[in-house]
């Protein structure tokens, strides 16, 4: 087995406080990985890191066959201005992005394969549409259909399910799980123990340092989510430098 | 009749025909410069900038008089280290960009006035701030062209990272490393089509022709594309009908444009089909589905 990506002493944050801190391990190639952990615990700041959006403080991350460039990376549905004037065909479309670049053309299999994934999703007879008329549920659909299209070996999901109804996850997850059998590797944050529980076989538990990370069902004991959901998320202003790396 | 009223004026008259072409190459470049910068929400950002070219005309101005070259480089100098300075302060002090944009121009505009009455006359600041839409020479004219040419190009070129980083900023970055040089290219856009519409149109006024019809498409369009389309389209009919309005009443050139621009922007505020008052007012019965 190979690693997708490894972190090595990995710290990520803001302004020199850490978000997470010292994170150590690998994510094998064909993981299915939830990351769970208390709100401001470091999933999003780990997945921004990974993408390269955010410069480590200390440590590095690895990138094993595959470049950043062919991560596919769904961000929150917040980070996404919902009212740009622009339809859902051209919104999925942009998953084109690693063949088409700048100025390259969208050819006739390109517009099958788009099609394919906009209905893969459930979303046909929508393209037409512009995304500020969708709904939370649609938009999210529009968005796994873009990341169809970018036919990613490596796939991070941050908070994907948040939000929607039971039939809109599931479709959802039929689509993870459809990946997951295609070998790719995907890392999701996620909100739902129960959901994670019955889907997703490994887990890391983060709560800025990352407190366990293996089989999902020994990560997510009880004594473990206690201490995670001790952890403080405040800064300290006056925070001593950490003496504490490698 | 309707060829005195409406064709009549730019038959007769060259001044008359080389303003419609100047307005023509201020629409075609600087309307969708301003539906962009509607859609990042910096239509202010575009005011800000149209005063802080001023003092770099103004020393233009003082070195060279009323010289094209020294008042357009002195321009955009001035515009692209105003974009700059005040991004930077944004993000290197606890100012907001608004707030260090605010502070940039007015200081601008004051330095502008002040270089200018140095050496000129008050007719030649009312030249600056309100520019000479009606005479237009053809070295302006060939700066206008050129600016219009240059502006679809880049934004021809640079339209995906473009749009891609107004709606999902995140994603652009994940999959290229466009965004920067792309947001700087655009910031390079707009100071040069202020620049341009200064000529024409003066720094108080430029930013006219780039905003109003953006706003005004914003009512009838939901996709960017066409958006642009009824921008530019907008812009030239204000073009033509501020020019003929001014030759008919006898008012000055640039605010007649500006106006008239005010004018479509208003009717489209009332009957736009998107999102504007008509639907509000009336909105007529629901549908099944």
């Amino acid at each position: 087995m190979t690693a997708a990506l490894a972190f090595r002493d990995l710290t990520l944050g803001y302004d020199r406080h850490p978000a997470v801190h010292h994170l150590n391990g690998a994510v094998e190639e064909g993981a299915l990985l939830a990351v769970v952990g208390p709100n401001g615990a470091g999933k999003t700041t780990l997945l921004k890191g990974i993408v390269g959006a955010l410069r480590p403080l200390a440590g590095k991350i690895e990138l094993g066959r595959v470049r950043v460039r062919d991560i596919g990376y769904l961000p929150q549905a917040a980070e996404i201005d919902r009212s740009f004037p622009i339809s859902v065909y051209d919104l999925v479309a942009m998953g084109l992005w690693r063949s088409a670049g700048l100025t390259g053309g969208i050819g006739r299999a390109d517009r099958v394969r788009l099609d394919q994934a906009i209905s893969a999703v459930g979303l046909a007879g929508f393209e037409s549409r512009a995304i500020g008329t969708l709904s939370v549920g649609q938009m999210q659909r529009a968005l796994f259909a873009r990341l169809l299209l970018q036919d990613a070996q490596v796939i991070l999901l941050d908070e994907p399910f948040a939000a929607l109804d039971a039939k809109t996850v599931s479709d959802l997850l039929d689509l993870v799980r459809r990946w997951h059998g295609e070998r790719r590797t995907v890392l999701a944050v996620l909100h739902d123990i129960e959901l994670v529980r019955a889907r997703f076989p490994e887990t890391l538990l983060l709560a800025r340092e990352p407190v366990a990370w293996g089989q999902t069902l020994e990560v997510l004991t009880p004594e473990n989510l206690l201490s995670a959901r001790r952890m403080c998320e405040v800064f300290h202003d006056d925070a001593a430098v950490c003496e504490d790396a490698a | 009749m309707l060829y005195d009223a409406l064709i009549a004026p730019f038959a007769e008259f060259e001044f008359m025909r080389r303003a419609l072409v100047g307005v023509f190459a201020l629409a075609l470049g600087g309307a969708p410069v301003g539906v962009f910068l509607m859609l990042r929400r910096m239509s202010l950002t575009g005011d800000a900038m149209a005063h802080a070219i001023l003092p770099g005309a103004a020393l233009g101005f003082l070195v060279a008089g009323l010289d094209l070259f020294a008042m357009t480089l002195g321009g955009i100098v001035a515009g692209v280290t105003v974009a700059v300075g005040a991004g930077f302060i944004a993000r290197a002090t606890q100012l907001k960009e608004d707030a260090s944009l605010a502070a940039f121009y007015l200081v601008s505009l004051a330095l502008g006035v002040t270089i200018v009455s140095l050496k000129g006359s008050n007719v030649d600041l009312l030249h600056i701030l309100f520019g000479t839409v009606l005479a237009l020479d053809n070295a302006t004219l060939y700066l206008l062209s050129g600016i219009a040419t240059v502006t679809l190009l880049v934004l021809a070129v640079s339209w995906r990272p473009l749009v891609l980083e107004c709606v999902d900023p995140l994603f652009l970055r994940s999959v290229s490393r466009a965004g920067a040089p792309v947001h700087f290219a655009f910031l390079t856009l707009m100071v040069i089509n202020l620049v341009g519409g200064f000529h024409a149109l003066g720094t108080l006024l430029a930013v006219g022709l780039m905003m109003l019809p953006a706003a005004t498409a914003r009512f009838w369009a939901t996709d960017i594309t066409r958006m642009i389309a009824i921008a530019i389209g907008a812009a030239i009919l204000s073009g033509i009908v501020g020019l003929l309005v001014s030759y008919h009443a006898g008012v000055p050139a640039g605010p007649a444009i500006i106006l008239t621009a005010g004018v479509v922007y208003a009717v489209s505020v009332v009957l736009g089909p998107v999102g504007g008052l008509r639907r509000r007012l009336v909105p007529g019965r629901h549908l099944e589905a």
